[in-house]
């Protein structure tokens, strides 16, 4: 687990808009929060490698390499509604996102592409920075299925996720393939509508 | 009793799980904004599952983000941009979607050309791949951005699941100050809720100040709804609203028209209904603003100071306000008017439109930018904005005072073309996000009006534009 101490994080310093030019869905991750993980500016094509590391970000500290949960503070993905954001999360390894709270759409994005946004009071996402920071190794358990998370002493707290998305999430379901069938309901909607207001068809 | 929201929403819902009345529900969609960004992966995903667009026709698609604003003949020289831009020409043309063009008069940034087309019309459900869709609630619409996935939704069911918001009010009543606009109640609105204020709500904003404002400035308004962290942002159908649509492109004619307008005069919020939440902001209390911070609520009037950090007791807030300020490069207390800039923008989605421009232009009228101004710019926010104003002679006025008068597009909003600050430049910025490296890395945005940013190009550093005009 990662925790990154700030709040408000906005979409723009989660992938940087020169990175959007792609027309690309993967590969974002080698420039999540490219601002603030190296030294110099980024631009797309550049081979990272060769790029300087900013050695005060933790993420780029040893101990926290791997790691697969972000835990962050309020307001988390607010601004731009870039899914490049999630995606640049999940292509870097993040599966969970923890936060007080999230922005709505970033937190709607997350949902489409299997990246778990958990919102936890504020206190205990308080305690979980204070107990990272003094532990090595720090560990935290979250089970979708129960919806719980787990701290490494034990101590359990649940969270709140919506039905219908835990039920997509946790069964990989594709939204659309779900949507369509209802496709003779969206068409007798539409036709009514048609009828009703004729200017929206026009 | 049903507030405009909840009207706009039930009138959209096409199917419910009817046992969980706090669940999802499917909703219709009538208009779907697309641009180059947020839509080439929606279009790949489509094509990959084997998939039709389920409405060409409620699709209405331009480049925005990545075109330059100088010079066109000669295209987009970025290579990644312009296969950006080419990808959706591909796409559009493959799909039967209507697109305007780079070289079309007609382009321009995403949410001013809908309005200005009659493409975004009262009682619609209207989406794009882009925040700012709030933009079009200013036309009683229920508009908002989406993600990507939810683009490619879009395109193949003409529907989005959704769960229902709460209902937020923000009252504002009275009249405004001379030179106070739009743009300072929004960032007023921000910096008394917070970024994250307007989270899980929908805001209708009323009261006597807000029936006083043009369609423009009520675009202005709801532009900046996502910036207080509602998805959407909306205002009732009144007098102002239909004479606005009248007569557009894509607004009905005819038998149609009068048809249209009695449903949309029902667009209103009944009298007596409650909201969730209630916030109140005394018009004539509001003062032109300025943004000192990192985050648009990072916020102060003209007359203000830069906030003491050793002030604030939550250190959370104190540890962001100190990161905020060495960013800014301010030193606490200092006043708003001590800041000196070196760059000028005046252009986005929030502030570009025709009556914009006008305003900034009667600020400069025969007067110069100041020597420490490296560059000011007006980026306008479509071509038929551009020809508008190059009609009235504004450009004349922008470029005697020294501004550079642009092609127009999202420009200097977040810097993805070559129209970016260098790192610690300093702009005055009539955009929508003062993020970091938003308008370039390191550079420092401050957001104003733009009579604020016309009256900070004249005197070099910010003043109260009410002193100068
Ligand atoms: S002008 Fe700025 S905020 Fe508006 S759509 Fe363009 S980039 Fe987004």
């Amino acid at each position: 687990m990662a925790p990154l101490d700030r709040a408000n994080i906005d979409t723009d310093a989660i992938i940087p808009k020169q990175f959007l030019k792609s027309i690309k869905r993967s590969g974002f991750g080698q420039n999540l929060f490219d601002e603030w993980r190296y030294l110099d500016h980024g631009e797309p094509g550049m081979d990272v490698t060769q790029r300087r590391l900013n050695p005060d970000f933790v993420l780029n500290q040893p101990r926290y390499r791997g790691a697969q949960i972000l835990l962050a503070r309020a307001n988390f993905g607010c601004g731009s509604s870039r899914e490049h954001a999630p995606w640049a999360l999940q292509d870097y390894g993040f599966r969970v996102i923890i936060a007080p709270s999230f922005a709505d759409i970033f937190f709607s994005n997350c949902f489409k592409i299997g990246l778990l946004p958990i919102v936890l009071d504020t206190n205990i996402v308080d305690r979980i920075f204070h107990e990272v920071s003094s532990t090595e190794d720090y560990c935290l358990t979250v089970s979708l299925e129960n919806q719980t998370v787990t701290t490494p002493s034990g101590e359990v707290c649940t969270f709140d996720v919506d039905m219908f998305r835990k039920h997509c999430l946790l069964n990989g379901l594709d939204e659309i393939g779900l949507t369509l069938q209802y496709a003779d309901k969206i068409k007798a909607f539409e036709e009514k509508r048609r009828t009703e207001q004729p200017w929206l068809f026009a | 009793m049903q507030t405009l929201y909840d009207k706009l929403w039930q009138s959209h819902v096409v199917h419910e799980e009817s046992d969980k009345p706090d669940g999802m529900a499917l909703l219709y969609i009538d208009r779907h904004l697309v641009h180059e960004v947020t839509s080439p992966q929606a279009f790949e995903g489509l094509r990959l599952a084997g998939r039709k667009p389920w409405r060409p026709d409620s699709i209405l698609a331009v480049a925005d983000h990545n075109v330059p604003t100088t010079e066109r003949s000669h295209g987009i020289s970025d290579p990644i941009s312009r296969l950006q831009v080419e990808t959706l020409d591909q796409n559009c043309a493959e799909l039967g979607i209507t697109e305007f063009k780079m070289n079309d008069l007609r382009q321009g940034i995403v949410h001013v050309i809908g309005p200005e087309q009659g493409a975004t019309l009262p009682g619609m459900t209207v989406v794009c791949g882009d925040s700012h869709t709030s933009t079009h609630g200013a036309f009683a619409c229920l508009a908002f951005g989406i993600g990507t996935s939810e683009v490619e939704h879009v395109l193949a069911t003409q529907c989005l699941l959704l769960k229902k918001a709460k209902a937020m009010q923000v009252l504002v009543e009275g009249k405004l100050g001379h030179g106070v606009t739009a743009k300072d109640i929004a960032l007023a609105v921000v910096g008394k809720i917070g970024t994250a204020g307007g989270t899980g709500y929908a805001i209708e904003f009323a009261g006597s100040a807000i029936r006083a404002l043009s369609m423009e400035a009520r675009m202005t308004l709801c532009n900046m709804a996502i910036e207080a962290g509602a998805r959407a942002g909306m205002i009732a159908v009144d007098d102002t609203t239909i004479d606005y649509i009248k007569g557009r492109p894509f607004a009905p004619k005819g038998e149609l028209w009068e048809k249209a307008v009695a449903y949309w005069r029902t667009l209103k919020s009944d009298v007596g209904v409650t909201f969730d939440q209630v916030v109140r902001l005394d018009a004539a209390q509001v003062k032109p603003q300025v943004t000192w911070g990192t985050s648009p609520e990072m916020v102060t009037t003209v007359d203000g100071r830069v906030p003491d950090p050793s002030q604030i007791a939550d250190a959370v807030k104190r540890h962001d306000m100190e990161r905020a300020l060495k960013y800014m490069g301010l030193t606490p207390n200092m006043s708003i008017s001590e800041i000196r800039l070196d760059k000028i923008f005046i252009g986005s989605c929030t502030n570009s439109r025709i009556e914009d421009l006008r305003a900034a232009a009667e600020v400069v009228k025969g007067r110069h930018i100041a020597a420490n101004i490296k560059l000011a710019m007006v980026v306008p926010g479509s071509g038929l904005v551009k020809h508008q104003a190059e009609q009235e002679g504004l450009d004349r006025i922008f470029r005697d005072a020294g501004f550079e008068w642009r092609e127009p597009g999202c420009s200097m909003c977040l810097a993805m073309n070559d129209d970016r600050l260098a790192p610690g430049e300093r702009c005055a910025s009539t955009s929508n996000r003062n993020f970091e490296g938003r308008q370039g890395p390191g550079g420092r945005t401050h957001l104003v009006s733009p009579v604020m940013a016309a009256a900070a190009a004249v005197a070099g550093h910010f003043v109260d534009v009410q002193e100068i005009y």
